[in-house]
């Protein structure tokens, strides 16, 4: 049996690393890509274009705006002094912000009335432009109060002076607040599942269709072997594949890890495993790559989508927020941010790894099921 | 080129394209699917943030500033927790992202006239979420101090201060600031690329594969003639993806179309042109269908999502992968679809992504018509 077993091994191995530029997609794609992706997933919100329109043009009017500049959020870009102007840099996407100030801004200050600062924002892509504007009321809210101030202390002297109260925030876990050690952990899990799945989905379904699989169906292997046969490959390539790139994420982006790598790749493991058990549950129910292909892309889509990796999962609908819990890859991301930024252990990670070993279970006994059949 | 061997290409592609009804479905289900989870379900827009509260100065003054963050629409205030340990355990566990900490002079300073530090625990590990957590917090914790310096100066019997400066916000585009308004038409181009790759990456593939191609081979047919009656049906599956889309944002979602509706239509069978031509490149160069398929996804479908700007700004990418994004055509056709969508802008002002969009498209066709050669090796 184990020389069957060896035999299917060394046959799946050969077939999938013949052409070059297999080995090309298999090893060094998913490194280029994580290297790409890392520099390029980053919501961070750093020298918005800042255009300033303004028509007062004093010492309190460019007082502010230099507050906005010295924060480094915002970088002006120019200096416009009519509206037509200004639109037309917001229109063209040369300009996410105006800062508009009319006469008399700095004579309101002065009579103690309300000076007004109007923001222009560039709501097309509202994340930033809602964390724009978040730093925007930040800073006028600081500079306000700093006038205030000098009022109630002309008005209250020294002694009676009114408290004030400030808010000092520390985030946990990732100090800078830096988007891409939170993306990154998502990006090696992407990158490997993207390459296990479309391996194993094409596994079986590409014998199918070759006509190969007579020739395997009148060999002695039994249906065990050949499953063992069809997932061992798969799953060292995929494990070789996550030791690179997060090998390469952690050295060259000095990805932080906090918690133990051996749990960390006993997880992997098992989430491998599920990720095999999908790819041969949809090449045993296909007929042709082509099916198999698409059946892949139908699946990881939206697990990607709805795995947590981009978009928390807390702001989506209850409804939608039960369906990721069939996910295996959101639990995967808990377990691997867990481990990499939070280094936790298993005694908090659990319920994601017995979630993940059920959904490993069940997806491939369904696919050993679905391949006696095929067999038989 | 004759049309008459074209059509009969397109006409046998067609056939085998009918034939396989679930490959088919999926290729119109795929964007339905993928508008319906990004209309409903994905939001990068931040609200009811999960916080506890550690009160150790349990004063009018500290129940004063709580209420204001349970009132705000941004917070959800989980409960209150008594010792430092608990605010660990509740954000290691991720059952809230933020710890309020209140400490115990609190009041008292506030009454001596010195500023009064509150403390913020945030989970960072999610950094935009907590970044867009702290400014919210930012912001009440300034309308508070404010409302104490006001209130002070008023109790004393001065004249009533008006806050010096106001901020007023408009914003263009999007007033509602509401992500699905630009995630839906940027979605238009992901969703092109990637069926478009898939439909075409295995089609020449296949037929080496199969050994059909020996057949094709054998028929006076030319390669051009093969490659553009291979494209003409996924031409079509491909545009009504479109139409499909287009329709679901206008009735479904109702997202603004300020613009011209000829015009997004142009630039998408320019770019659909293109993104079928490179899907029959990879199948050409790969000659078989396991590598066509990766070759596919990791071509098309992730750099479509990540380097195209929809969901992370180009902008704040460092320069040299900026550069990279220059080579992803969906770059172009995701600023096309915001500016028509969004702003109502034509060509005067997007007519650099349109010529780029152009060169790309012509340039992925010459390149299939030069790989493929109709020979046996």
């Amino acid at each position: 049996m184990l020389e069957r077993i060896w035999q299917m091994l060394i046959k799946e191995f050969i077939q999938v690393l013949r052409d070059p530029k297999m080995k090309g997609v298999l090893l060094v794609m998913p490194v280029a890509q994580l290297i790409v992706f890392g520099y390029a997933v980053t919501t961070d919100v750093r020298n918005v274009r800042t255009a300033v329109y303004d028509l007062d043009n004093s010492v309190a009017s460019r007082e502010l705006v230099s507050r906005f500049a010295s924060t480094g959020y915002f970088k002006i870009v120019e200096y416009v002094g009519t509206d037509e102007r200004a639109r037309e840099l917001l229109d063209r996407g040369d300009a996410q912000i105006v800062l508009h100030m009319n006469r008399g801004f700095e004579d309101d200050l002065r009579a103690g009335r309300t000076a007004q600062l109007q923001v222009l924002a560039d709501g097309t892509d509202s994340n930033t432009a809602g964390i724009a504007l978040n730093y925007s009321a930040k800073i006028v809210g600081e500079y306000s109060q700093s006038i205030l101030n000098g009022r109630a202390l002309r008005l209250l002297g020294p002694v009676r002076q009114p408290g004030q109260v400030r808010l000092q925030s520390r985030a946990w876990f990732n100090e800078n607040l830096e988007s891409r050690n939170f993306y990154l952990p998502g990006v090696i899990a992407i990158l490997v599942t993207l390459v296990t799945l479309l391996l194993t989905s094409m596994a079986v379904v590409r014998e199918k269709e070759i006509g190969t699989m007579e020739q395997i169906m009148v060999t002695p292997i039994r249906p065990f072997e050949f499953i063992l046969g069809k997932t061992v490959p798969f799953a060292l390539i995929s494990l070789v594949n996550v030791v690179l790139v997060t090998t390469v994420g952690v050295l060259w982006f000095n990805l932080p890890v906090r918690g133990s790598i051996l749990r960390l790749l006993f997880a992997t493991v098992l989430y491998l495993l599920t990720a095999l058990g999908v790819g041969l549950v949809i090449s045993t129910i296909s007929n042709t790559q082509q099916q198999a292909m698409m059946s892949t892309f139908f699946f990881y889509m939206p697990s990607m989508l709805l795995s947590g990796f981009m978009f928390p999962i807390a702001n989506m609908p209850v409804v939608v927020q039960w369906l990721t819990y069939l996910n295996p890859m959101r639990y995967f991301l808990v377990i691997i941010r867990g481990i990499f930024l939070k280094g936790v252990g298993f005694d908090v990670l659990w319920p994601q790894l017995v979630a993940l070993a059920i959904i490993g279970v069940v997806t491939l006994g369904l696919a050993s099921r679905r391949f006696r059949k095929t067999l038989a | 080129m004759k049309p008459r061997r074209v059509l009969a290409i397109a006409r046998k592609e067609s056939i085998q394209i009918r034939r396989d009804p679930r490959s088919l479905g999926m290729a119109i289900a795929m964007p339905m699917l993928l508008l319906v989870l990004f209309g409903y379900a994905l939001t990068l827009d931040v609200d009811r943030v999960p916080l506890v509260v550690w009160d150790q100065s349990g004063t009018p003054a500290s129940r004063e500033l709580i209420s204001r963050f349970a009132g705000s629409r941004y917070f959800s205030l989980k409960g209150y927790v008594q010792d430092y340990r608990d605010v660990e355990r509740a954000i290691d566990s991720g059952e809230t992202l933020m710890a309020l900490v209140v400490p115990r002079d609190f009041a008292g300073q506030i009454e001596s006239g010195r500023p009064a530090a509150v403390q913020l625990l945030a989970d960072g590990s999610d950094s935009n979420t907590a970044t867009i957590a702290i400014g919210y917090a930012e912001a009440v914790v300034q309308a508070y101090s404010r409302a104490i310096t006001l209130d002070a100066t008023q109790r004393l019997g001065a004249r009533p201060l008006n806050p010096p400066v106001e901020m007023r916000t408009r914003v263009w585009f999007n007033a509602d600031m509401e992500s699905k308004n630009y995630i839906i038409p940027g979605l238009i181009p992901v969703i092109m690329m990637v069926i478009a790759a898939l439909l075409t990456s295995l089609t020449i593939a296949r037929e080496w594969e199969r050994g059909t191609m020996e057949q094709l081979i054998s028929t006076p047919v030319k390669g051009p003639e093969l490659i553009l009656g291979k494209l003409v049906p996924y031409f079509v599956i491909g545009m009504f993806d479109v139409l499909l889309a287009v329709l679901m944002g206008e009735f479904v979602f109702h997202v603004p179309l300020r613009g011209s509706l000829l015009l997004l239509f142009v630039m998408a069978a320019v770019f659909l042109v293109g993104a079928l031509s490179l899907g029959m490149v990879i199948s050409i160069v790969a000659k078989n269908q396991l590598l066509a398929n990766q070759l596919a996804m990791i071509l098309t479908f992730v750099p479509a999502f990540i380097l195209s700007g929809l969901v992370y700004a180009i902008s704040v990418m460092p320069w040299p992968i900026r550069l990279v994004t220059y080579l992803v055509p969906a770059r172009y056709f995701v600023s096309l679809l915001k500016g028509i969508y969004l702003k109502g802008v034509g060509l005067s002002v997007l007519g650099g992504e349109a010529i780029l969009l152009v060169v790309f498209a012509a340039a992925m066709v010459a390149l299939a018509n030069f790989k493929f050669r109709k020979k046996l090796v």
